[in-house]
């Protein structure tokens, strides 16, 4: 086998390592391109007082709506988090803890956080209640904010394709927050539809190429969506 | 008459150009994709990473992986292209977005736009409302011109939480299209039937009435 050669066989071995209290970036936007079955992975383990880095929080029952039920979320970094009634039980009641993030400012710390960068100004937030106590700078006469990026202690990220060394290819808009966060993780796991062998995807379509990726594990998926939205055909 | 939803959003469209790149928020900002005009090229931007947005799909077309940033699912429009969350917000705060049109709870006369964060109401997150509004160069704000209660949006300072300070210069609103200026709002149309002293008594903010202010005709 290859040194190269990323595919794990169980999503047991797939989240080895994860412990209480660590930090875990997900991808996904709403319900779409969320990294289903290690989610239910960390619900079947039962790890507790974890921090989240992701956009939303899944729904009641769904994604990460699931890692509510034993409260193993202690802290959810996130820009939008209105499609749960039970997080919004466990943050009333002190149970949980919310920093929310501006969507864009959330998606460059983790492209930071993944490429070495501490920090950055933006001007996202400057005047809101989002700058408090962050540092103020002015640049040519506008004012910005420092926000320091994020890594994580694992990354949990859905693709479609890749192969086995960890080069993979996201599916239309499933792609979204999956590539920033492959980047920022300690330790990246990435679950896909479908796994070729090396030298089958073309490399220059490449969206995350393997040098992010610890683990690569081949899933199904129940994809499910959260606003069915139809025009009549025709 | 106030304004419909619909001819707010028809409003709002006569402000479009061919070969725009156009970010419409959640509400009447979606409407406006209903009114662009007969042959004029406009790409819809959908911060979740999608440029080029089209109709919603068939039954047959429906796809998990294809939706919008109102987690709707949708189609690519011919000549789309999809990319990660931070190219997507990479072309918002860095001002290639031609038009954003978004709504609100307050604006005021400095241009300052309060539109996420009620205090003790459950807040659920600013998405990317702060982002694009920090972003773009062109905004429009669509509202009511005053709450249910009758009390003004149009304030000489926003109340609630900012989404972001200064940035914006256009609301419409359904009594009137209004610029912000040399911090006044300035009166540059009304919805047909309203009269500049129904607006000015419906704007909290200091409201600049010029001698000639056209009605808007649909």
């Amino acid at each position: 086998m290859s040194g190269f050669d990323k595919v794990v066989n169980s999503y047991e071995e797939a989240l080895a390592g994860l412990e209480d209290n660590m930090t875990v970036i997900a991808g996904g936007f709403g319900l779409c391109g969320i990294p289903e079955n290690l989610i239910q992975q960390i619900k079947v383990m039962g790890t507790k007082g974890l921090t989240i880095v992701s956009n939303n929080c899944g729904v009641d029952g769904f994604g990460l709506g699931v890692l509510l039920e034993d409260k193993q979320i202690r802290k959810m970094i996130s820009s939008y988090v209105g499609e749960n009634a039970m997080f919004e039980k466990q943050l009333l009641a002190g149970e949980l803890e919310v920093e929310l993030t501006p969507q864009g400012t959330l998606a460059e710390k983790m492209r930071a956080g993944g490429a070495g960068i501490p920090a950055f100004y933006t001007a996202t937030g400057f005047g809101t209640p989002v700058a408090e106590g962050k540092e103020v700078r002015e640049f040519n006469g506008r004012s910005y904010i420092l926000e320091e990026s994020i890594t994580g202690d694992f990354a949990i990220v859905k693709g479609w394709k890749a192969d086995r060394y960890g080069n993979v290819i996201y599916r239309d808009t499933a792609q979204n927050f999956n590539p920033l966060a492959a980047t920022a993780g300690k330790i990246t796991i990435v679950e896909v539809e479908e796994i070729v062998e090396p030298g089958k995807l073309q490399p220059a379509q490449i969206h995350t190429p393997g040098i992010y990726v610890d683990r690569l594990i081949l899933g199904t998926f129940e994809k499910r969506i959260e606003q069915r939205t139809v025009r009549q055909s025709g | 008459m106030a304004l419909t939803r619909e001819q707010m959003a028809m409003r709002v469209a006569r402000e479009l150009q061919d070969g725009y790149y156009v970010n419409l928020g959640i509400g009447i900002p979606t409407l406006v994709a209903n009114f662009i005009p007969e042959g004029m090229e406009v790409m819809l931007q959908s911060e979740n990473g999608l440029l080029g947005m089209g109709p919603f799909p068939t039954e047959e077309e429906i796809d998990a992986d294809m939706i919008n940033a109102g987690k709707q699912t949708v189609t690519a429009a011919t000549g789309a292209s999809i990319f990660s969350s931070a190219e997507s917000f990479a072309m918002i705060r860095g001002g290639h977005v031609d038009l954003t049109v978004l709504g609100a709870f307050e604006v005021d006369t400095q241009g300052n736009i309060a539109s996420w964060m009620i205090p003790g109401k459950l807040i659920k997150g600013m998405g990317g409302a702060m982002d694009l509004v920090a972003g773009a160069d062109n905004i429009i704000v669509t509202m009511t011109h005053a709450s249910k209660h009758g009390e003004s949006k149009l304030l000489p300072k926003c109340s609630l939480p900012l989404t972001g300070a200064g940035c914006i210069r256009k609301v419409l609103t359904d009594l009137a299209y209004l610029e912000i200026s040399n911090g006044a709002f300035v009166l540059k149309e009304r919805a047909p039937g309203v009269s500049a002293e129904e607006i000015k008594e419906k704007t909290a903010g200091e409201l600049v009435v010029p001698d000639f202010v056209p009605e808007m005709s649909f």
